[in-house]
């Protein structure tokens, strides 16, 4: 079908949608708003395996690896069908090759099932993800097979905004925030990521043996009553807490929620406003995405004019689509 | 030829009979109409727009002086249903819009109906007054109290004939149900309950009970990350009360027998039409999504409307409809500036003739179409205020897809999509339907010979 709007314009159209529909009378129409989600979905999924694509190309120049750059362990299926690996790959930061290569995953997808590091550990196995729809948030393994022993093309992707569940051993959570509308209770549901998603160097949780939760309130499932203005409290004091600690390995400083403030940051130099969409974004939505903003992220509040989104906006667009419909 | 049933297409003329509503320029939004349905006799019409008022027309006896006239419909009675409220608890504005009208039979001298927006579902009495009291004792014509002191004689009051008044008042409020947007509203065969859907749920009502009603369908997942599909549309089955169908925003169509338990989340029935996957597209989703769901009057088929077809279904089959019509295939190609401009998340209804021979939809451009499903043969015809002489013949219209235009062929670039026809009515047993046209109300019947 011949489209005119390339995926990231239909991802923007849609966040706006998505964001003007708060405001309009008769409340947040919940048939709509799913509707937008798929099409965000679809957009997000054909953006995802242009960017495999493109980084397969880049990948097959780069055998030795760059060890940074994303190497799927099969090229995706064609943008046409849904993509089983939907991976954001990383920023190319040389500082962040040690942990990452160290940095044990077992994939949660059916696909990919190989570690890249012999110490990774069991914890870190993910459960499938559950979400229903096809290739929707899977997680992906790393390295495929058949790089199974260059630790330096060490897997670099992840999938963000997984329905892990509670099965999984969310060790570096983020956490999705969805308003019941019957019972009026805010309930915070712990996503789990892959912990290359955390500022790597500096996660405490990489190589550690038994990812501890110390979870800053509220604890991953707990309800609470739902007080206008308090995202901002929560925000706020989980950031403060949430700096990644100096990379400590055992004693390490209590987990905090992975925060992805460091990969942000690099981000912002990048794409500057995309950064203030983002904030936009996590002011629309509440707290559930704390870390994605930095503090010097403060207080914009511009509107959202259609400017891309940074990619992580796309990576973890899963948990929100649903947190935003739900909202 | 005999009006309504067995009529094949060809031999049907449709003609211009009235249109209420004003022509101005700039539309009120107030005045939209939202909402247009017959009642069982096809004597009353009713209508309800954005304002959340409901106006209901009534037919004129025919008269054997001016047999081209074949009763035409005017204002019985006008009344707000539903005023914008404000619910402090969510921060919320529902709105005052009338999503649906159902009435319900009559069964005495007053006309009853269902409104309902998007919270609250009311029913009201509409009834005729044509007499008063007159010569009370205590107080006067004007309704002033006398002097008891004044008073020496006394009389029994007597009714006297007045002219006409058409009173409608609300008899239940039925309030307090639905957390999501009520999409639909169906009265049950039985004439003694209804039931109301919203995005998520379904609940069954008594009418004379208003502060409890039964949930039937619970569709909410546990955590709503997981939501995948809403209810867009429910009725009840013509015939057996305990048989109803429910569309979903994933194009299936989910039928359910109250009788097998209380909450009925398992279907007895579910129509699915697997995907063309040629077809897929960013869009796929939203254009499955079924935006009405109707029984044919037999109660062996049911219809369903999504963004660009119309479809029968047998319902002994669920693995596929057994009729397929496109209303406007040519927007396929432009789903990308329709997902920009929010068309194409329009609701369209869909209507069966009294005969279940012909089914009508609605387009863009003030387009509707029509459908025989005998014949197969289809026809676009248009509401506007250019074909609006009394009796003019409507003309049918076409669109052209590509390559060279004929002369009164309108191209697909030219469509004026801010005229969309989303409702429309069909007279239960003659060939007369209405059309609602934004905020004009327009009536056609077939050529009388």
């Amino acid at each position: 079908m011949e489209c005119t709007l390339d995926a990231q314009s239909l991802i923007s159209i849609s966040l706006r949608k998505i964001h003007s529909s708060r405001t309009q009378r008769g409340g947040i129409k919940l048939h709509k708003n799913l509707l937008v989600s798929y099409v965000l979905r679809n957009a997000r999924q054909l953006y995802l395996s242009e960017r495999y694509a493109e980084l397969y190309r880049r990948q097959q120049h780069y055998p030795d690896g760059a060890p940074l750059l994303a190497m799927p362990a099969c090229p995706p299926p064609a943008a046409a069908a849904p993509p089983e690996l939907a991976a954001l790959p990383l920023p190319t930061d040389t500082q962040d090759r040690e942990p990452r290569s160290c940095a044990g995953v077992r994939g949660g997808g059916e696909l990919l099932e190989v570690p890249v590091c012999a110490a990774a550990p069991p914890e870190l196995q993910r459960v499938p993800c559950r979400d229903s729809s096809p290739g929707f948030y899977r997680v992906t393994g790393s390295a495929g097979p058949g790089s199974g022993g260059s630790s330096g093309a060490a897997g670099l992707l992840y999938a963000a905004g997984c329905d892990f569940g509670s099965g999984g051993a969310p060790h570096c959570s983020s956490r999705t925030t969805v308003l019941d509308l019957d019972t009026h209770v805010v309930t915070t549901v712990e996503n789990g990521y892959l912990h290359q998603d955390c500022c790597c160097s500096q996660c405490p949780c990489c190589c550690q043996p038994a990812p501890g939760l110390a979870s800053p309130p509220p604890t991953p499932g707990t309800k609470r009553k739902y007080y206008p203005g308090q995202e901002e409290e929560e925000e706020e004091g989980v950031e403060e807490g949430g700096e990644p600690g100096g990379g400590g390995v055992a004693g390490g400083p209590p987990f905090a929620p992975c925060t992805k403030r460091a990969r942000f940051e690099e981000y912002n130099t990048e794409h500057p406003q995309d950064s203030s969409n983002i904030s936009n974004l996590i002011s629309i939505f509440g707290s559930g995405f704390t870390g994605l903003v930095s503090r010097q992220q403060a207080d914009s509040e511009q509107p959202l004019n259609g400017q891309l989104c940074s990619k992580q906006a796309l990576a973890s667009l899963g948990a929100w689509t649903r947190a935003i419909v739900a909202f | 030829s005999l009006a309504g049933f067995g009529n094949l297409m060809q031999d049907v003329l449709w003609c211009f009979s009235q249109v209420k509503g004003t022509i101005d320029i700039g539309v009120t939004e107030a005045d939209i109409i939202s909402t247009v349905e017959f009642n069982h006799t096809g004597e009353l019409l009713a209508t309800g727009d954005k304002g959340g008022r409901v106006v209901i027309f009534q037919r004129e006896q025919e008269s054997k002086n001016q047999p081209h006239r074949r009763g035409e419909y005017n204002v019985y009675s006008t009344f707000q249903s539903h005023e914008p409220e404000f619910d402090y608890l969510k921060s919320l504005e529902i709105e005052e819009k009338i999503n649906k009208i159902r009435w319900l039979p009559q069964q005495n001298a007053a006309y009853f109906l269902l409104s309902t927006n998007d919270k609250t579902v009311k029913l009201w009495k509409v009834s005729e007054r044509d007499k008063r009291p007159e010569g009370y004792n205590l107080k006067d014509e004007d309704g002033r109290l006398r002097d008891p002191s004044m008073i020496t004689t006394l009389r029994v009051p007597v009714l006297r004939p007045m002219d006409l008044m058409v009173e409608a008042t609300p008899r239940r409020v039925f309030a307090n149900a639905h957390t999501y947007h009520i999409n639909s509203i169906s009265v049950n065969s039985d004439y003694e309950t209804y039931m109301s859907a919203d995005d998520l749920r379904i609940n069954l009502w008594n009418f004379e009970i208003t502060n409890q009603s039964f949930n039937i369908v619970d569709i909410k997942p546990a955590n709503m990350e997981e939501l995948t599909e809403v209810i867009t549309a429910a009725e009840f089955h013509p015939h057996h009360c305990n048989t109803f169908v429910y569309s979903s925003s994933k194009g299936t169509i989910r039928l359910c027998d109250m009788r097998t338990s209380a909450l009925c989340d398992r279907h007895a029935k579910f129509f699915e039409e697997p995907e063309d996957p040629s077809n897929r597209s960013f869009f796929s989703e939203i254009i499955s999504s079924i935006s009405d769901v109707k029984f044919s009057h037999s109660g062996r088929y049911i219809m369903t409307r999504d963004y660009l077809t119309v479809k029968v279904w047998d319902l002994n089959m669920e693995n596929r409809p057994i009729e397929t019509y496109q209303v406007h295939d040519y927007l396929r190609s432009k789903l990308c500036s329709l997902y920009e401009n929010d068309c194409i998340f329009d609701k369209f209804e869909c209507v069966w003739n009294g005969s279940d021979s012909v089914i009508m939809t609605g387009s863009y451009n003030n387009f509707f179409r029509m459908f025989d499903r005998n014949t197969k043969r289809d026809v676009t015809l248009e509401a506007s205020r250019e074909n609006s002489k009394p009796r003019a013949i409507l003309k049918p219209r076409k669109v052209c897809v590509g390559g060279k235009r004929r002369k009164d062929e309108i191209s697909v670039d030219s469509l004026d999509f801010s005229k969309k026809i989303l409702h429309t009515a069909w007279h239960p047993s003659e060939n007369i339907i209405a059309v609602a046209a934004t905020n004009n109300l327009y009536i056609f019947q077939d050529k009388v010979n």
